[in-house]
Order: C-alpha cells, then structure tokens, then sequence
C-alpha cells in the first residue's frame, strides 16, 4: 500500500463520514429524540460497523480477485461498472426508505449496510484497491492459499482505515451538531453530498478505467 | 432538478419554522358549487406593507367543472429533514390539489409566478383508482415516503372503503395504495403522524354516498358516521390499533398532532354528538404501549336567540337548537394555543393548551353563524351567512386564517338562503380579533367558496419535524 493510497483511503472515508445521509444525522436524531448525548455516541459503532460490512464485503473480493485474475480485467470491468452506478445514482430520482424513526443499534447497523451498499461506499474504494500494491501483488506469495491469506488481510487493512476515518469524521460532526453547532447546520450546509457522491463514483471509475 | 442546499423553507424543528420570516401570500382553494365554472386557486396577499393587501391577487382556473377543492398540500416540507428519509434538496414549490367531487388531482407550481401558479400535471381519477384502489382524494400531506394521499371512496364505483395512497413528491406519479394492512377502517377522512415515533393515526367521515348528497338524516340519527380514531405503524404501514369515541360522537374530523417530536399526543374534533348536539374536541395521548382518547372540550348547542336575523333550517329545525358543529381545528406551531371552528353557531374559540389535557378558553370571535350572521367589524352592516370552517394558523402563531365554506351540498343544508364567501384573518397575541383590513368577501371571490387555506412556506397544518 502506497502513502498516496492510504491518503486517497482515509480521504474516502472522511468524504463518506461528512455525508449526513451516511449515519451521523441518525445518531444526532436519536440523541435529540431522547436529549442524550450517550444515545449520539452509541450509534456511532453501530453506523460504522455497518458501513465496515459493506465496504468490507467489496474490499475483500476485490483483494481476493486480484490475486488471481488480471489487475487490468478487474480495473477495466470495476471501472464500468462504478461509472454505470455513479450515473444510475446521479439520474435515479429514487429515495432510499428502509427504516422509520425509532430504532434499535442492531436495525440501525442494518440501515447503515444497507444505505452503504445502495450508495456504492464500497465500490468506489476499488480504483484505491487495484492501485496501490498490496501484500497480494507484492510478489513474495507462495502458493496460492497464502496469497489468498494475504490478500484478505489487504481487504481487511483497507476497510479498517477507511472504516476508522469515516467513524472518526461522523463521530466529530455528529458530538459537535449536538452539542454546539445546533440543527441550523441542516439548513446552511447541506448540500447535495448525493450528487456530489455519484459524480464522485463516475469519476473514480473513469480513472480506474484509464489507468489500467 | 434538485436544490444543492436544502429548501430555505424546511425546518429541523417546530422552533425553527416559528422563528421564520411571515408568509406574503396565501393560497386558497375556491369551487363553483353549480359546476358550471372551473374552480381555482385564488392567491392572495397577505403581506400588511403591501398596497394590495387582504386583495385577491391572483387566480389559477382549473380546465375542467365539477372538481370541487377541498384540501390540498405542499409537494414536500419540513419531514425531508427527517434522517430516517432525508430527502432535503426536493423543493417545496408544488400544490398538489384534489378535486374531491372528480377524483381529479392538479399538480401546480407556485415557484415561476408566485401569484399566478401553474398547472403542470393533472393525474385523471382512473391514475388514483388503477395504482391505488382509491376514489375523492381528500388530505395531502408531505411525508417520510412521498406525498400521503387520503381518500374517501373505493375504486370503479365502489363506495369504500377509503385509505391512503401514497404519490411520489417528484415525478408525482402514484405509488399505490400505502396501506399493507387497513384493518377494520373503512370510513376514511384525515391523516397525519407522530413522525418520529413511527405512528400514523387517521380519522373516519364517510363514504362517498354518506356525504356528497348533504348529510344524510337517517345515517347520522342512526349513528353511522365515523366515531373513531385509528392508529398504524408508519413503517411496517399496519393497523395496530382502533380508538372509538362512542357512536353518539359523529364524524371525527381535523387531526392535529402535537408539533413537538418528542410528543405522542394530538387533538381531534368532532363535530356533532346525536344526543345533545354538542361538539367536542378529544385528545389522544399515550397510555402505556396502547393509545387513549380523553374528551378534553365540550362546547353546547346555543338555543336560537331573539337577536338571531335568520331561522333554523330545515336540517336541524326539528331539534330547536343551533350545534356548533366543529369542522376544523387548528393548533400553533408551538403546541400553545388550540383554534376551534363553529361553522353552526359561527363563533371561533381559541384555547390555551399547554397543559393539552386541561384547555383553558382564551378568547373567543363572533362571525356568521346559521342564526346569528354576525357581521365582520370591517362591514358591520352586512350580515354574513356561514361561519368560520377551515382555519390556518401562521407559523410563528400571530396570524389566523379562516374560510367560510364547508363542502358544497353542507353549505347547501345549514345556510339554505346561500351560504356566501368571505375569508378573515384574526390577530393573535394577548388578545384575539379581527383583523379590520384583512376581509376579501362577496364579488372578490368571483362566486366561488372559499374553502382550505395554505400559506406560502408551510403552515401550523403542513409540516411535520423530527427535531425538538
């Protein structure tokens, strides 16, 4: 893994930490519901376990593939494929609903796989993945079963510090939105982090695409 | 296209929608009873600097008769900021606008022309009837999923039962029948939630052949009109549970949850109990893991006076006695005071509800009324037919608005000799009166009744927050 990867690993997850969308309006919604600042800090794991599951589940596969199948295939196809999902999201006028209001940490790890996986949080992780030189392409496997081992490792590696800097960025806007900002916040700034999303999707995958 | 940053007139919490600059314009739903004109949307200004002030500015004419506007609502509101359905950079620019008679629903943008709306989409009645199941589209209100749609009637002739269907708050398209379980429902008037506790409660009127004709005289002394609240989970969209007032209690009409999210309790009206003709206001409130109602307001049938300039009709002649019939209510943004009309008697109440089980009357205005025609101070001469119905209360809770029209063939019965049109506005503070300025009536409404009230940027009976 190059500095340049971590860099762009971390900054993803900030990106996706900052969304309100992805967890942190939840965990303030659930702490005004109740006025506790402990019901904010105990969403948090639970919206990023969530977010890990899903990012985890693309990390791994990708990890896994690579070791096995062509750098370039994988890039190629992976970058079509977050082009054509960054464009789905950016026209699809659809609402993802799952959920009501009250709900508990289990349902609220659930939400936040599922509102992950429909928002691609893991595929546009797959442009850092095939880029950056993992243990599985490093060169020193012998035999595949340790490659194997090694690439799960890489998967695991990179959606623990996505997953840690996603949690640390919600973790501080929802502490401060609850304790000093105030929910005006909602009103003066946010944009629309979905369009800004798929349009970051379409553009890692051209990038992807390009590189490979 | 959507909005980069939220709508400016969504609000996290029911403080930050009080706190909000105060409406300019008013939009009014206004119907020709004969059908023989369009109905239409009537704009007007309500902004106290203007020259045109409490005047009729605008108007948007539907292209078909016989429609009859009722109630209508924003396309999307505060509830977009909720985090379980965040949806913030929709706008709030489109009345959607049933035709209860017609089953006709008119989609009109406010952005472009603010005093003279366009109509840019008209869902037919077989759109409501083939994707819902579902006929006389009644309550609009913008919510977790979409636009919630009530409505009396069934599809393709049959008369019930009602529900909700549920309409896209972009493409407007209809979704479907909301409801996966309606349980024993089946007289279908309003709907509106505890929004941030997964609760939806509606209320019961009739089916269509029980109102569209006037009242219907047998049915109501036979009790058969709506006497229930109804409460589902607004998630999984089940019936979990029915609240009955008591049969003597028809028509359960205007629900008004308490604003604060944090608060499970709201106010309905009823407007006639069969025994005594009295009307009523209950509260339905937590108890334990059920709901409960408690009737909180009992306001008496007046005995017609000497000073009384008109008869009883004939609907009500036989009893010797003017019901209040309270056909709205309307509570403040701040959960304080409850508005409540008497379309029979004319008189709108207005109570302090802070301690929403114990209302304590604090003010109360004299206007129309089926024997009274008591007269707007701005026109003491002119005795006024009908009485305050629709009510809308402002954001931050200093203006109220109220209509005089019911629903067409109701006009009809309690005000025989016509029930005109005329709309006031009434200043709330410490004290409660009218407006002197502020009464569009006779040749201003163009022969049309005016009937619901919305006010440009939401209103105390438009949005839903999930805030405290």
């Amino acid at each position: 893994m190059t500095e340049g990867s971590l860099a762009a690993l971390v900054a993803l997850g900030a990106f996706h930490g900052l969304n309100p969308g992805m967890g942190w309006l939840f965990a303030v919604a659930r702490g005004l519901q109740e006025r506790a600042r402990a019901r904010v800090l105990e969403s948090l794991p639970a919206i990023a376990a969530g977010h890990a599951a899903s990012v985890g589940v693309v990390a791994v596969l990708v990890s896994l593939t690579r070791s096995v199948v062509a750098t370039r295939i994988v890039a190629i196809v992976g970058g079509v494929v977050l082009v054509g999902f960054g464009l789905w999201r950016l026209l699809s006028r659809r609402h993802f609903k799952w959920v009501g209001m009250r709900l508990s940490l289990g349902q609220l790890a659930g939400w936040s796989f599922l509102m992950s996986s429909v928002h691609g949080a893991g595929l546009m992780l797959v442009p850092v993945i095939t880029a950056s030189g993992g243990p599985a392409a490093g060169g020193h496997a012998h035999g595949l079963g340790e490659a194997q081992g090694s690439a799960l490792m890489s998967g695991i590696f990179v959606t623990g510090v996505h997953t840690l800097a996603m949690f640390l960025v919600a973790g501080v806007i929802a502490v401060v939105v609850y304790e000093v900002v105030g929910l005006t916040v909602l009103r003066r700034a946010w944009f629309d982090l979905d369009r800004v999303w798929a349009l970051a999707l379409i553009g890692a995958g051209a990038a992807t695409v390009l590189t490979a | 296209m959507p909005l980069w940053k939220p709508d400016p007139t969504f609000y996290p919490s029911p403080r930050d929608a009080a706190a909000a600059p105060p409406e300019k314009l008013a939009y009014v739903a206004a119907f020709d009873r004969s059908a023989a004109r369009p109905d239409a949307i009537a704009v007007l200004d309500v902004d106290p600097g203007s020259g045109s002030y409490g005047q009729v500015v605008g108007w948007t004419e539907l292209p078909y008769t016989g429609d009859e506007l009722h109630h209508f609502g924003w396309n999307a509101c505060s509830s977009s900021l909720c985090p379980s359905s965040p949806h913030p950079h929709v706008e709030r620019r489109y009345l959607i606008v049933p035709g209860l008679r017609s089953s006709r629903i008119y989609v009109i943008d406010t952005k472009e022309q603010p005093t003279s709306p366009q109509i840019v989409k008209v869902l037919e009645p077989d759109e409501l009837a083939k994707r819902a199941g579902y006929s006389r589209p009644h309550t609009v209100h913008c919510g977790p999923e979409g636009l919630y749609l009530t409505a009396l009637g069934g599809a393709n002739g049959e008369d019930g039962p009602g529900g909700i269907a549920l309409l896209d708050h972009s493409s407007f398209d209809v979704l479907g029948r909301w409801e996966v379980d309606r349980g024993p429902q089946y007289l279908a008037y309003d709907a509106w939630w505890h929004i941030a506790h997964d609760v939806l409660v509606t209320s019961e009127w009739g089916t269509p052949s029980m109102v569209e004709d006037g009242v219907v005289g047998e049915l109501l002394l036979g009790r058969k009109y709506g006497h229930a609240l109804h409460f589902f989970d607004l998630r999984k969209r089940r019936h979990v549970q029915t609240v009955d007032l008591g049969d003597e209690h028809q028509m359960v009409l205007e629900l008004r949850p308490a604003h604060d999210p944090t608060k499970q309790y709201g106010f309905v009206g009823v407007v006639v109990n069969v025994e005594d003709l009295s009307a009523s206001v209950w509260l339905w409130h937590r108890d334990g893991d059920r709901f409960a109602a408690t009737k909180v307001i009992t306001i008496p049938a007046e005995p017609p006076g000497p000073d009384d300039r008109a008869g009883l009709p004939p609907v009500i002649e036989p009893f010797g006695a003017v019901p209040p019939l309270v056909t709205d209510i309307d509570l403040s943004v701040d959960d304080k005071w409850l508005y409540v009309s008497c379309w029979g008697t004319g008189e709108l109440k207005r109570y302090d509800v802070s301690d929403p089980f114990h209302p304590v009357e604090a003010g109360s205005v004299r206007i129309g009324g089926i024997t009274r025609r008591t007269p707007h101070p701005a026109a003491p001469d002119l005795p006024l037919a009908g009485g305050p119905q629709m009510v809308e209360v402002s954001r931050d809770g200093r203006r109220v608005y109220v209509t005089n029209s019911l629903y067409g063939a109701w006009d009809d019965q309690f005000y025989p000799d016509g029930v005109g049109a005329w709309m006031a506005k009434l200043d709330s503070g410490a004290d409660f009166t009218f407006d002197e300025r502020f009464f569009p009536h006779g040749d201003a409404w163009r022969g049309l009744r005016p009937h619901q009230t919305r006010l440009q940027g939401g209103d105390a009976s438009s949005d839903s927050y999930c805030y405290p």
